[in-house]
């Protein structure tokens, strides 16, 4: 009952206007990518793959084509099949070249192994699943691009009673995640009991953000049909799903500074990361394909699409019609912690959620701080912004420290409501590498 | 291959998105909230609140658009509306009768040495309007407690004095001559053309909490450390100490509280900073009032305790998320 006169939230935070309308009643379109496909050996957070095929080899959809070798990495598939054209370094999302495989695409999609169906998928043994979605190269898909396979496999002291299934999609814009609860809410939950199986998890939530409506509707429907989930609305309020806040809002634990969900026995999934999972280990389906809702007031006709990864930004944008004249900036991502691109020729990975077409940039014109501390009343970790900025500009790293700047999300509330447009992301982003790089060499 | 010509779109850090905000749409908010505070001085001095409040806000953008000119600096951040507001408030901290080549040297004091001189909007220690004050006050100390009756006022001026002033050098309470505090809540009393009606600064107050542009801190804080620490004294003698509703009432303390201490720039940005800092000036005004040889003690508390605010930022880190207790 109090869940209706207060809707769970955190502290801190900001109401940005959604601009969802504009795609979030559009079903997902398929979008098959043209001759050049390019798929990036490094898409996700940790050490990039090792390029297993080199220029002139055939490869097949779902072909793995990239290891990742180290403990923080994730395998690479080919999305589609045909002749290896180059392994040569392109332009990623990052905006830095990244070595990358590509593909000259022959358009059969000519599968590397046959479908094969898992009977009972399960039955499978913790082990099993965890395996099956390393093997696919499952990353988390609302961004980080974090190794999926490492956190469903917590450290044996630190046992996982909730799993969280993430469907805030709390970035403005981008209705990815949304279309996947009302169009493939079985699969989703369906890999939700899957994490719970390889976790050893007593129960499962799923929190959505109350402006999806239709999601929510649907998801609770379909989850009678699976014991110990629920679904809970939450508070439409960014960032509602970066995982630190959204743990507090659904279970009001605090995970501890520096740690990780684990900690407060926690796993957070993502939605489309919870699809994957399924498709993963019921079908031995690697992750090769993903949802990008293509948007913006720069976009003629804005689409949710299903796409291969490794397909070129422009090929998305044609897609949807084309860019307006007035089009000014391309984000890949949500427009408060996604990456503007110089150039369309870059292609979608594991964590593009979404392609954004802005007609209109924020001014740059940077004025002095004049201490409002509206910063730091928005701050969802608790921090005060303007003073890691000066500490980072001062070169007080040690201090800035202890200001808690390593625990910066990066989430961009603080830059969107200082008045004096102060780049203060930009700071705090170069003091946490700063202080990293300390710390590392102490 | 696409043959279409590449086009380059900009780059930049994210956020990509902005909130429609910016320093002078707070600066005029703050104007708009001095707006009833303006029509009281007007109401009740007229020509002369009119003449104060022209020359100081003249004064300070002269002063302003001269230094910005000489440190090169863009001279269209004169219109950003903090010199304006240092102007007004610098007017309706004096005295009706203050000459207006002293409104004009206070105003050049207040932007050139209390906010350039340290570096301009967003640097400065102390809060210019009151450097300005101080300033007039200590170098024409007679011209600033020369006081007139408002307009309404039948009264003789030669012995005219403001409410505190009344309290501290004339017995008022022994004598029953004590300022009513009706009077003291609409105005109609004698003191710095700004501060004499009260219900015109609360207003005032309210649009600035509404609009969030003064942290309720500050204000709470000051008004309910003056009212604990002035009542405990008037409970254990009332016979020689006013009330604490009049001490909240009277003087410069509504608009210190509301709208000078609440200065974004000069005043703490952490929570536990601010307590303190509205803590600290509620108890000098207190300590001033009731035992100094001054009636009043808003300016000095408030110019003493801008200068913690540097050390109350350093050592009053909130807790952030997640945090551990050492």
């Amino acid at each position: 009952m109090w869940e209706n006169l207060r809707k769970r939230t955190f502290r801190g935070g900001i109401h940005v206007k959604d601009y969802k309308e504009q795609t979030e009643s559009q079903p997902i379109e398929i979008l098959n990518p043209g001759e050049k496909v390019v798929i990036p050996l490094h898409q996700h957070f940790g050490v990039p793959a090792e390029p297993l095929v080199k220029k002139g080899d055939e490869v097949k959809v779902g072909q793995k084509i990239g290891e990742g070798k180290a403990q923080f990495s994730a395998h690479v598939h080919s999305s589609v099949s045909g002749r290896v054209k180059a392994v040569d370094y392109y332009n990623h999302l990052s905006g830095q070249f990244v070595l990358s495989v590509i593909i000259e695409n022959d358009g059969e999609y000519t599968p590397f192994k046959e479908n094969e169906e898992v009977r009972d998928p399960f039955s499978l043994s913790p082990q099993q699943i965890i395996e099956k979605v390393k093997e696919a190269g499952i990353v988390g898909m609302g961004g980080a691009a974090f190794p999926t396979a490492i956190k469903l496999n917590p450290p044996p002291d630190k046992p996982i009673d909730t799993i969280i299934i993430n469907g805030c999609e709390c970035e403005p814009f981008l209705n990815a995640d949304n279309r996947l609860m009302i169009e493939y809410p079985e699969d989703i939950l369906k890999g939700a009991q899957l994490i719970k199986i390889a976790t050893g998890a007593k129960r499962i939530i799923i929190g959505i953000e109350d402006n999806k409506p239709d999601a929510i509707k649907i998801m609770e429907a379909h989850s009678k049909s699976f014991p110990f989930t629920e679904v809970i609305p939450l508070k439409t309020k960014y960032p509602q799903g970066a995982e630190k806040n959204l743990i507090f809002a659904l279970l009001r634990r605090k995970v501890p500074a520096g740690g990780l969900p684990f900690d407060v026995g926690v796993v957070v999934q993502n939605v489309a990361t919870a699809k994957a999972i399924w498709e993963a280990v019921s079908r031995n389906k690697p992750l090769c394909e993903r949802v990008v809702t293509v948007t913006g007031p720069g976009i003629l006709n804005p689409k949710n699409i299903l796409v291969k990864i490794g397909t070129l930004a422009q090929e998305l944008i044609d897609f949807c019609g084309g860019l307006k004249e007035d089009t000014k900036m391309i984000v890949m991502g949500g427009p408060m912690m996604g990456v503007a691109q110089w150039s369309l020729d870059v292609p979608v990975i594991k964590a593009t959620s979404g392609i954004i077409a802005l007609t209109s940039i924020p001014p740059d014109e940077e004025q002095p701080c004049i201490r409002c501390g509206r910063c730091s009343e928005h701050c969802p970790m608790g921090l005060v912004p303007t003073q890691l900025m000066r500490l980072t500009k001062f070169g007080k790293l040690m201090e800035a420290d202890e200001w808690g700047i390593l625990n910066c999300v990066e989430c961009g509330c603080c830059e969107f409501v200082c008045p004096a447009n102060i780049p203060l992301v930009h700071w705090i982003r170069t003091g946490k590498s700063k202080v990293s790089l300390l710390k590392k060499q102490k | 291959m696409n043959k279409k010509e590449e086009k380059i779109f900009t780059i930049q850090s994210s956020p990509h998105l902005k909130e429609k905000e910016s320093i002078p749409r707070i600066m005029y908010t703050v104007v708009i909230s001095l707006l009833p505070a303006i029509g009281a001085s007007i109401y009740f001095f007229r020509f002369r609140a009119v003449a104060i409040l022209i020359t100081s806000i003249i004064s300070c953008l002269f002063t302003e658009g001269i230094i910005l000119l000489i440190r090169k600096k863009p001279i269209n951040s004169l219109w950003d509306g903090s010199a304006l507001i240092t102007g007004i408030l610098l007017a309706l901290t004096l005295p009706p009768s203050l000459r207006l080549d002293l409104v004009f040297i206070g105003g050049v004091i207040a932007i050139g040495i209390g906010k350039q001189a340290f570096g301009g909007l967003g640097y400065n220690i102390f809060n210019p309007a009151l450097v300005g004050r101080a300033f007039l006050q200590t170098a024409f100390p007679v011209a600033m407690t020369t006081w007139t009756p408002t307009i309404f006022q039948k009264i003789d001026i030669s012995t005219f004095a403001t409410p505190l002033g009344n309290l501290k050098f004339n017995q008022a309470i022994v004598k029953g001559t004590l300022t009513p505090l009706k009077e003291l809540f609409w105005g109609n009393i004698g003191g710095c053309i700004g501060e004499t009606s009260a219900i015109a600064l609360l207003i005032g107050g309210m649009i600035l909490l509404w609009r969030r542009c003064i942290d309720w801190r500050i204000p709470t804080g000051i008004l309910s450390t003056l009212f604990l620490f002035t009542g405990i004294f008037w409970l254990t003698n009332p016979d020689k100490y006013a009330s604490p509703v009049f001490h909240l009432l009277a003087g410069g303390v509504l608009l210190g509280a509301i709208f000078m201490a609440t200065d974004m720039v000069t005043s703490p940005i952490t929570p536990l900073g601010n307590w303190i800092y509205a803590i600290g000036i509620g108890l000098f005004i207190g300590i001033i009032r009731l035992f100094g040889g001054l009636p009043e003690g808003v300016m000095f508390s408030i110019l003493f305790m801008n200068a913690f605010v540097p050390l109350l930022n350093q050592f009053t880190r909130p807790r952030y998320f997640g945090e551990m207790k050492k």
